[in-house]
């Protein structure tokens, strides 16, 4: 591509107005709260366990909201994905269970790499076969879509019933995952630091890919108007369903996480996390991958602030959080431009 | 006049229950600038849709290059060679004015020479090259949304009222672009600016109530005041 670069002077360009403004809502409430808690190794164990909370949720989300940003499709069996991501995770663990019980982190992150990647597969296929069956018929109808898919979301629950049994499960963290890195008088639970930097690596390649692809350009442009991308002679149908795919195989990727996060697992596993996804993505702007990144963090802030200073109110806090944001900026934190 | 590019015969549209296209009977011929005029609410922007499958028909045929394209999906319909400037512009607000022109070049890195062209009929393009098109004002996506449009040759280009709330010295620039762009492709121009409309077109079509009342040499209409009057005489006091 001819780059033809700008030859006239910079300062007749009008300035474009970088936005960091929301970069700083974490830091503030982060800063906020520690006077709160008092203790300060308490505030660290808080955060970080939501820093790991806020990339679980992030990875669920994000698929989700480009699926919404796309097509205005609302899928509200997302949830379905995290849990048989899960089981399924929890299967190949099972099979691997000497990879899993040896206290070797290589073999534990083998056996657990390993499940990441059957999980994401048998979700991806299922989303596939989602989205022809439950989804594409009901392009464009909201109502449609929300019972539908719910409807998928109940199917799933019960076939998961069916093949694995309906009782809880546990999911045992391999050994080597166990317990937490001890500095000073902090303590960091090993698998918080896993989930952090799992989330942080679908951030960063996400970015890259929306950043630096014809695919992600496509994407972005479709989000803000998919009507003129197919005028462009593109099929954004077959790229809707491709980003379906992912984000469900990235909720299989949340789903293995949060399970193992939580130790132990249910068909409604998906169910509680899902509240919280909802209104990370509204927080975040439909669509907005960015924005999305930024409200998992602090809806896993608020969630484990609340939940340690009172529990009564944390769910309450995070829709209190919404509505905050939403008074500051109506689109969310980072609305899409939208025709 | 030479065989036509594309031809609409007795096209109907609904929008929900609206019955808004009402047998639109139209043929373009391949030479030359097209002007579909008419009053507000009269179809113009529907025809367009329709033509580019934003909209389906629901009765009639519509024939591009001797194909049938009627019901075609919008992605197959523009890569048969027609190129859309909507009313709306629909640049994209948070890419780059240069991603902008990436996605609307389907066959690769838009050619340099082209691009200079480009450049020669709207130089704000250049200067704003690596800025979101949110930022540009509303001529300068208007320009975008044109050169998007012939970032690669296209058979036909259908351009909706591109003068719409832009300055004069902007849509000078258009004309000139215009007249240079018709020379290399057939246009089908949506437009209210009789002034505008008359320096350009070739041939001309009026549009009322979702059919065409009228069609002809563009000549013939931009002579015959009393013919003007009686087709668009509400539209261009109100406009112009
Ligand atoms: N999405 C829609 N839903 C319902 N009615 C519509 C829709 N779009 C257009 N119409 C109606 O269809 C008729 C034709 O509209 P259209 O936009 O094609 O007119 P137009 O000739 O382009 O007018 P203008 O000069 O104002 O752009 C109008 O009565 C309009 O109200
Ligand atoms: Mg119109």
């Amino acid at each position: 591509m001819t780059m033809a670069t700008t030859s006239t002077p910079a300062e007749t360009l009008p300035s474009v107005k970088s936005d960091y403004l929301p970069i700083l809502l974490p830091i503030v409430l982060a800063a906020a709260a520690l006077p709160f808690i008092g203790n300060p190794v308490t505030w660290v164990t808080l955060t970080v366990a939501a820093l790991a909370m806020g990339m679980m949720i992030f990875v669920i989300a994000s698929g989700l909201t480009l699926v919404f940003g796309l097509m205005d499709v609302l899928n509200f069996g997302h949830g379905a994905f995290i849990a048989v991501g899960a089981y399924i995770a929890l299967s190949v663990l099972g099979l691997l269970s000497g990879w899993v019980q040896v206290d070797s982190l290589a073999w534990n992150l083998m056996a657990l790499g390993l499940a990441v990647v059957v999980a994401m597969a048998g979700t991806g296929l299922i989303g596939w076969a989602f989205e022809r069956v439950i989804v594409k018929p009901v392009y464009g109808q909201h109502l449609k879509q929300i019972l539908i898919t719910m409807g998928g979301l109940i199917v799933a629950e019960q076939l998961i019933h069916v093949l694995w049994g309906g009782d809880q499960k546990a999911m045992a963290l391999p050994t080597a995952l166990r317990g937490a890195i001890v500095v000073g008088d902090f303590a960091v639970e090993k698998f918080r630091i896993l989930a952090v930097i799992v989330g942080l690596v679908v951030f960063v390649a996400m970015m890259l890919v929306l950043n630096r692809t014809k695919i992600g350009l496509l994407i972005r442009a479709g989000v803000e108007n998919s009507e003129m991308v197919e005028a462009l002679g593109y099929r954004i149908r077959r790229l809707f369903v491709g980003v379906f795919v992912a984000g469900s195989a990235l909720a299989g990727l949340g789903g293995v996480m949060w399970a193992l996060y939580r130790e132990t697992l249910t068909a409604a596993i998906g169910g509680d996390i899902m509240v919280l996804v909802f209104i990370v993505i509204i927080i975040g702007g439909l669509g907005s991958v960015g924005g999305c990144f930024l409200g998992a963090i602090l809806v896993a802030m608020m969630a484990n602030y609340t939940a340690f200073l009172a529990p009564k109110i944390a769910l309450a806090s995070n829709i209190l959080l919404m509505v905050a944001i939403l008074m500051w900026r109506p689109q969310g934190l980072y609305p899409v431009a939208k025709r | 006049m030479s065989e036509p590019l594309l031809s609409l015969q007795g096209v109907h549209t609904h929008i929900g229950q609206y019955h808004i296209l009402q047998g639109v009977d139209l043929v373009l011929p391949k030479d030359g600038m097209t002007v579909l005029l008419g009053r507000n609410g009269a179809g113009k922007t529907t025809t367009l849709r329709t033509i580019m499958g934003l909209w389906q028909p629901s009765q009639g045929t519509i024939t591009f290059d001797g194909r049938s394209i009627g019901g075609m999906p919008t992605p197959d319909i523009a890569q048969g060679g027609i190129a859309y400037v909507p009313e709306t512009m629909a640049v994209f607000a948070d890419l780059t004015v240069a991603e902008n022109m990436t996605l609307a070049a389907r066959s690769g890195p838009v050619d340099a020479a082209r691009l200079d062209w480009i450049f020669g009929l709207f130089p704000a393009l250049k200067k704003f090259w690596q800025l979101p098109a949110g930022v540009l004002s509303g001529g300068q996506k208007q320009m975008l949304a044109i050169a998007r449009a012939i970032a690669e040759p296209r058979r036909l280009i259908l351009i909706d009222e591109p003068t719409k709330g832009i300055a004069p010295a902007i849509i000078e620039a258009m004309i000139t672009a215009f007249a240079e762009l018709k020379r290399e492709t057939t246009i089908l121009l949506v437009e209210q600016n009789f002034r505008f409309a008359a320096s350009l077109g070739d041939h001309v079509a009026v549009m009322d109530d979702g059919r065409i009342v009228h069609r002809g040499a563009m000549a013939d209409l931009a002579r015959d005041e009393t013919l003007q009057q009686r087709l668009l005489g509400l539209s261009l006091d109100a406009h112009q």
